[in-house]
């Protein structure tokens, strides 16, 4: 069957989005927004954005969605599922929030297996503040407040999040990082991270490395190849965990 | 829902203990929450009692996490409250404000401690400024404040009830005296004494099938522009106004002729009641006022008990260095009483304390 080149679970009033021309994160929406259709689940998912660029998907999907705190998504979706089982809880946020103010809460959500899906954007920047520097920001890396570059000296490396996630998961959990530049990968990525939620295996993690042409200050050309070179390199593509069998890497 | 109280009956409980039965009473189907004293036993008898009514209990790894998860799963349709202190009560201001940004019907029962920082682990009326008007927004919040181990009791059940008829957060506020002393209250079962169990609903995760027989529900807590987040907060104003006159709650006792009023709230208001026992006993006309929502808070009440009584001076007590005191002044704004203070942060107020200072005073 050939599937419509808009997913039907996006909410269409509110199309074309907002995000800035060349940004990773309407091509997650649309992997995100294909795996729903495809499993059928438009009706039961409850959608929460976290704060930062993921915010602008508020009302991205025609989904029950909710918008929470910096940070917050992922209590926000666990208060959900422990509350209505039933309910398939995906938590969508940047690595400003899960990885820095919100690590707390990606930490624990994984230790205790809770069975919500995250999924993780990586752009190794703030965007929606200005371009400041994020746990994942590359070394030698310039953003706002690394305007020389980032120094792991001063600051450390970029949070390897799969890898961390993985360490404190159970078997059960499903953990991946996939890129924009692969998208059907991504996609069933997003898919078995849904999947393993439905099946009340676990915790589900998806981080998904994205483009950030505005704060890159990066034309097409550039943009593509920093994520392609750069940040593939340092942050390797694949499947951590994978309940459903052999994970790929 | 399993009946938790079948009949009516005297019980000699911890105030802890005694909340975390009102909030099965009440039909709290899940509590998250995060340890800190005094609130611990709460929690210690909610773990042990709510499996046994098929409630659920979560351990978070924090207090901003405790006040998020129950942000979640009331908007999933869910009655779920956290209890907190001190420091914790700070971190929770973030979770308490986006409730009241989204208009969430979270309830949290607050055992306040002594402050700031980790202050002590004992008793204070520190969190009054924090619980009323805490986090950044307009304080759009109801907060009852609780003196005996009955009222814990009868306003958990209340603050269940108010929070999802009104959709503001709603709190209770205890101390580490009410939590950890033990005294005789009556439990029963709401219904069986006609208070009727406001039903839930969900705000995400609804029936019905999107596009063909609803639309989908979008909820957000920020705006793009200052005109939209403008409207919501005068509307929240207008609602919080509109709803005030019923919601409000005090106890006035020989006002009618006082000379002096002695005013406090929680459990300072028992040493003021027994006060003015015994000053009148001792011919000095002393009323007694105390707001028991101090969100919304009895200020035309006040003025009139004031104007009534035609009282020169005014007695305000509490365990802080003014918190209740700033709360009265702005709600009495303008009147000529004269306003005396009896500060005692962190430490017990007794009736003796009270007489002295009103001796004091009226010399």
């Amino acid at each position: 069957m050939a599937l419509p080149a808009t997913p039907k679970s996006w909410y269409l009033p509110t199309k074309p989005h907002k995000f800035c021309p060349g940004c990773g994160h309407g091509i997650v929406l649309k992997a995100l927004g294909e795996a729903i259709d495809e499993l059928e689940i438009q009706d039961k998912i409850v959608f929460g954005c976290d704060i930062g660029c993921s915010l602008l998907s508020w009302n991205f999907f025609a989904c029950d969605s909710t918008q929470t705190h910096h940070g917050r998504t992922t209590p926000v979706m666990v208060g959900i599922k422990r509350a209505r089982p039933e309910l398939i809880a995906v938590g969508y946020m940047g690595d400003g929030g899960g990885y820095s103010i919100g690590s707390q809460h990606l930490l624990n959500a994984a230790v205790r297996n809770e069975k919500i899906t995250v999924i993780l954007v990586n752009n190794t920047n703030y965007g929606m503040t200005g371009g400041q520097m994020a746990p994942t920001t590359l070394p030698g890396q310039k953003t706002e407040t690394t305007p020389y570059g980032r120094d792991p000296e001063i600051t450390g490396y970029p949070t390897k999040g799969p890898e961390f996630v993985a360490a404190l998961t159970s078997d059960t959990a499903y953990v991946a990082r996939g890129t924009v530049s692969k998208y059907k990968q991504l996609k069933r990525y997003i898919k078995n991270a849904l999947r393993n939620q439905m099946e009340g295996n676990g915790f589900s993690f998806v981080e998904v490395l994205s483009t950030c042409p505005t704060n890159w200050r990066t034309n097409a050309q550039q943009t593509w190849s920093f994520l392609e070179d750069e940040m593939e390199k340092y942050f390797p593509v694949g499947e951590f965990k994978n309940p459903f069998g052999k994970g790929e890497k | 829902m399993q009946k938790v109280v079948e009949n009516t009956k005297k019980a000699f409980l911890t105030g802890n203990e005694a909340a975390a039965w009102a909030a099965l009473a009440a039909g709290a189907e899940i509590m998250f929450g995060y340890p800190i004293t005094p609130q611990n036993e709460i929690m210690h008898y909610w773990t042990r009692l709510a499996p046994k009514y098929g409630r659920n209990f979560l351990q978070t790894e924090d207090e901003i996490s405790a006040g998020f998860t129950v942000c979640g799963a009331v908007q999933a349709g869910k009655k779920a409250f956290t209890a907190t202190a001190g420091p914790g009560n700070t971190l929770m201001q973030e979770p308490f404000s986006m409730a009241e940004a989204m208009r969430l019907p979270l309830v949290a029962i607050i055992q306040q401690r002594g402050g700031p920082s980790s202050g002590t682990v004992i008793y204070s009326q520190q969190e009054v400024t924090l619980t009323t008007f805490g986090g950044n927004g307009e304080g759009h919040r109801i907060v009852y404040s609780t003196s005996s181990h009955q009222e814990i009791y009868d306003y958990i059940i209340k603050a269940f009830n108010t929070a999802w008829k009104y959709r503001f957060p709603t709190f209770v506020l205890g101390d580490g005296y009410q939590a950890k002393m033990r005294e005789p209250l009556e439990m029963y079962d709401p219904e069986e004494r006609g208070i009727e169990l406001v039903k839930t609903f969900p705000l995400v995760g609804l029936e019905g099938k999107i596009g063909e027989e609803r639309e989908p529900q979008h909820l957000c807590n920020i705006y793009s522009m200052e005109e939209e987040l403008y409207e919501v907060v005068m509307k929240f104003a207008a609602e919080y106004e509109a709803i005030s006159p019923e919601v409000v709650e005090y106890e006035e006792k020989e006002c009618e002729d006082a000379e002096i009023l002695i005013l406090a709230h929680g459990v300072v208001s028992r040493a003021a009641d027994d006060a003015v026992k015994a000053l009148r006993a001792q011919g000095i006309k002393a009323g007694y006022f105390r707001p028991i929502t101090l969100r919304p808070f009895p200020g035309k009440q006040l003025r009139e008990a004031i104007a009534k009584s035609g009282a020169k001076k005014m007695l305000i007590a509490e365990s802080a260095y003014g918190q209740f005191d700033r709360l009265v002044k702005q709600e009495i704004y303008g009147e000529t009483i004269q306003i005396n203070n009896l500060f005692m942060p962190g430490v017990g107020i007794i009736d003796t304390d009270i007489i002295s200072k009103v001796k004091s005073i009226i010399d």
